[in-house]
């Protein structure tokens, strides 16, 4: 309970109405997942249950308990809101997390075995030890991955379903609400967006470390195309999640100091993008080629490997970051004696880490030998986290006790800075969905990798193409669903109304508290 | 004097264009699919900052909504409304109309390899291979400069043609063939590969290049079919040597 704030609170509930719904239409597309798959696929799903079963078993009952917590959670909400009984409700809030964690964990081992097989020999037979199977090469750099990305992820969808309601808010109550929740949302998003390329990153070199074609396959084959549309969606977010905190200035009166220097920002992210998307194998019309020479291009080739994509995300993530230092203080005047010391004293770190990461990303690209190419993400990253850590810490001690410029205006957003937050939903249910696909086809004609092999008559990897269309109609659909939910969860707040009232029912505010943790539930 | 926002934006706009384009008056062209990439994200940018307060987009949007509403302005109105469904047309009629440019192919130069190769009446494994003369290098340092220049011999024999005689890929056959071969100098080829990998490559040549290099296949030669095998594998130790370039070697 670090906050007494009954916003969250609220807010907490409103969604918690809305997981209700998408549990259920989850369930339901689980239950068609799983039997398609043993419909199309008995054998394989014949193999995978006789490894698994007990895992299975286990899912299924879990999942009980995920209903069972969640129901109490949501019904017991008005029942259990004051002291020791909000602690209660509390715990039953943190075990419907701890238990969906659960649950991904162990689907996790699954998707993972397919990948990297582990506890069975070479000819796929089970050797008795299922906690090998479960905890195969894979599984742990999956389970990171996953998890933060299921915050960002939830977070996104929370802000989606802000946005909605801001746009369709009748009132200035209700639109600075839902203001607030979009901006609350956002900001776990975009937290948990930071760390999610080092864990892919992560997860990127265990492949390699598993099986060097894959690697190669993953990285360096056909699919390097999409790492390049995820470079541009990547992009995308980023650039929507800035310009949700620039336009948030606007809430504040005193933005008016630092509006001035949004576009060096949006100018430093927009190079460190181009640089980040920029391929290392072009398309090249033929005359290109021969003016050039070769595929490689002599200043854009070296561009496009590693030493200078991490050197760009590093720098789009410390420039984020400083748009939001810049919103934090738009409507602040800090009255602690060092302020101006402090405001350098960042300034300073902020050059010093630029400098940095710049420097590394130049001389390990550029003047030292493959080996060590990926030597130098580790101190970039070091630095990254040097500057958000230390420059938050100076913030928060600098600002204690600040004088407000004027009135924080919540609700004084622009419309369109909302489809910013809509764009950042749809740009991460894409992104997961393309690279989802790519986990898969690495495996390409593999069902298990190197352990059984797909023969059914219609296998085939797709092309990139046809990949791509699929998975944008299936995030149109989901879309669809989930706008569906939010309009669902609507539905029920409201009543037909007299014509003599003039307002909606607004759920009344509550004085009690519950720190937000979005529920995450996806595959 | 205040410049308008819309012209500042469109002013931004051909500044970004004219840098993107820089490069190709000096030789080394941007290709135009990124080109068209980069100016999507850079007209995103601009028009993002330019919208981040509401000020500066009621500037930015009022010049566009009083040429829509404003009555006095339906002189300007028409000639706008005509002038840019032209410059639409003639965009998608340059892109439509027929050339006799090859299409453009979106093929992978590095493919990821087969996990063994048939070469030599043997059968390797790629992802262990090594290169056994490589440990020369630290064991017997004369030994290994020996089988260096011995590469070499294989090379000026063999490969010069094409690679080059700087192994800059400048070979005197080179600008013939499509694709083009590839330079062993920089960073960008054989300093990103495994040794197995090039191993690989040079064996089986472009023929054995799988589906993804394709449609295209390259006019490396399958040189398991003319070389022996150590002879590969000293060239292999030429080509890193001669370029400076340290092969890649996996953790573990
Ligand atoms: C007929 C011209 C020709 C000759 C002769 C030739 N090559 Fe090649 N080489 C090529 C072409 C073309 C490519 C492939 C370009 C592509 O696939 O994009 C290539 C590719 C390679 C590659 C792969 C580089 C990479 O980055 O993947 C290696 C290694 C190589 N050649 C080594 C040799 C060696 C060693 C010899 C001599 C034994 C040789 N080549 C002779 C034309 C030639």
């Amino acid at each position: 309970m670090a906050t007494k704030d009954e916003r969250y609170d609220k807010m907490a509930y409103e969604f918690i109405k809305v997981s209700i719904t998408a549990y259920s239409i989850t369930a339901i597309i689980g239950g068609l997942l799983a039997f398609s798959l043993f419909m199309f696929y008995p054998d394989f799903m014949k193999y995978m249950t006789r490894l698994f079963g007990p895992t299975m078993l286990a899912y299924a009952l879990i999942f009980f308990a995920e209903s069972a917590s969640l129901y109490i959670y949501y019904y017991g909400w008005h029942a259990m809101h004051y002291g020791f009984l909000k602690w209660v409700h509390l715990t039953i809030g943190l075990v419907l997390n701890a238990v969906g964690t659960m649950l991904m964990f162990l689907a996790n081992s699954w998707v993972t075995f397919m990948l990297s097989p582990g506890g069975v020999d070479a000819a796929g037979a089970f050797q008795g030890d299922i906690w090998k199977v479960i905890h195969n090469f894979l599984w742990n750099p999956i389970n990171l991955h996953r998890f933060v990305a299921n915050i960002a992820y939830g977070g996104s969808i929370v802000g989606a379903y802000a946005a909605y309601r801001f746009l369709s808010a009748r009132n200035e109550t209700e639109k600075a609400h839902y203001d607030w929740m979009g901006y609350t949302a956002n900001l776990i998003a975009i937290g948990a967006l930071l760390p999610l390329p080092f864990a892919g990153y992560w997860l990127t070199a265990e492949i390699y470390a598993y099986s060097q074609q894959m690697g190669i396959t993953l990285m360096g084959g056909v699919f390097a195309w999409l790492f390049i549309t995820q470079a541009v969606i990547i992009g995308a977010l980023f650039l929507s999640a800035n310009y949700y905190l620039w336009c948030g200035m606007e809430r504040s009166p005193g933005a008016y100091r630092y509006t001035k220097y949004i576009k060096y920002i949006a100018g430093v992210i927009a190079v460190c993008f181009l640089v980040w998307f920029t391929p290392h194998t072009l398309i090249l019309k033929p005359w290109e080629l021969k003016t050039l020479g070769g595929q490689y291009h002599p200043f854009l080739g070296p561009l496009g490997i590693m030493p200078a994509k991490n050197t760009a995300v590093n720098n789009m993530l410390i420039f984020t970051f400083l748009s939001f230092l810049l919103y934090r203080r738009a409507n602040k005047i800090p009255t602690v004696s060092w302020a101006a010391a402090g405001s350098a004293i960042q300034a300073a770190i902020f050059i010093a880490a630029i400098l940095n990461i710049v420097y590394l990303g130049v001389y390990y690209g550029y003047f030292t030998n493959t080996v060590y190419k990926v030597a130098s993400s580790v101190p970039q990253v070091a630095s990254t986290l040097t500057v958000i850590i230390s420059c938050m810490v100076i913030d928060v001690l600098m600002f204690k006790g600040a004088k407000d410029v004027g009135e924080f205006r919540w609700g004084k957003m622009p419309q369109r800075s909302q489809y910013a937050l809509f764009l950042l939903a749809v740009s991460f249910t894409w992104l997961m969905g393309l690279m989802g696909f790519i986990r898969s086809a690495i495996r390409q004609h593999w069902h298990v990798y190197t352990v059984m092999r797909d023969n059914s008559l219609d296998a085939f990897t797709p092309t990139i193409g046809y990949a791509a269309k699929v998975v944008s109609i299936a995030t149109v659909i989901f879309m669809a669903i989930v706008i569906f939910i939010f309009w669902l969860s609507q539905l029920s707040a409201k009543k037909q109304e007299d014509k003599s009232k003039l307002h909606p029912e607004v759920i009344p505010y509550e004085p009690a508290a519950k720190p937000l943790k979005p529920e995450t539930e996806t595959e | 004097m205040k410049i308008p926002k819309l012209l500042q934006f469109a002013v931004l706009v051909l500044i970004a264009y004219g840098i993107f384009k820089a490069p190709g008056w000096f030789g080394v062209p941007i290709p135009g699919s990124l080109i068209m990439m980069y100016m999507f994200f850079a007209v995103v940018t601009i028009l993002l900052v330019m919208t981040s307060t509401e000020k500066s987009a009621q500037e930015l949007f009022t010049p566009i909504k009083a040429l829509v509403d404003d009555p006095s302005k339906a002189m300007t109105r028409n000639v706008v409304f005509a002038v840019i469904p032209i410059i639409g047309a003639v965009i998608v009629f340059n892109q439509v109309k027929p050339s006799f440019e090859a299409p453009v192919e979106l093929r992978a130069t590095h493919p990821a390899p087969p996990s063994t190769l048939r070469a030599f009446n043997k059968s390797f494994n790629i992802g262990t291979l090594e290169n056994p003369m490589r440990k020369l290098a630290k064991e017997d340092p004369a030994k290994f400069k020996e089988l260096v220049k011995e590469g070499g011999v294989v090379y000026y024999r063999n490969c010069f043609y094409c690679h080059g005689d700087k192994l800059d890929s400048k070979g005197h056959f080179a600008q013939g063939f499509n694709p083009l071969p590839l330079p062993f100098q920089g960073k960008d080829t054989i300093a990103q590969l495994q040794e197995s990998f090039v191993f690989w490559r040079i064996s089986t040549g472009g023929p054995g290049l799988p589906k993804e290099s394709t449609p295209w296949l390259s006019s490396m030669p399958i040189w398991k079919d003319l070389l022996t095998e150590d002879e590969i594998w000293k060239a292999i130790l030429f080509i890193y040597d001669y370029t400076g370039n340290v092969p890649r070697s996996w953790e573990k």
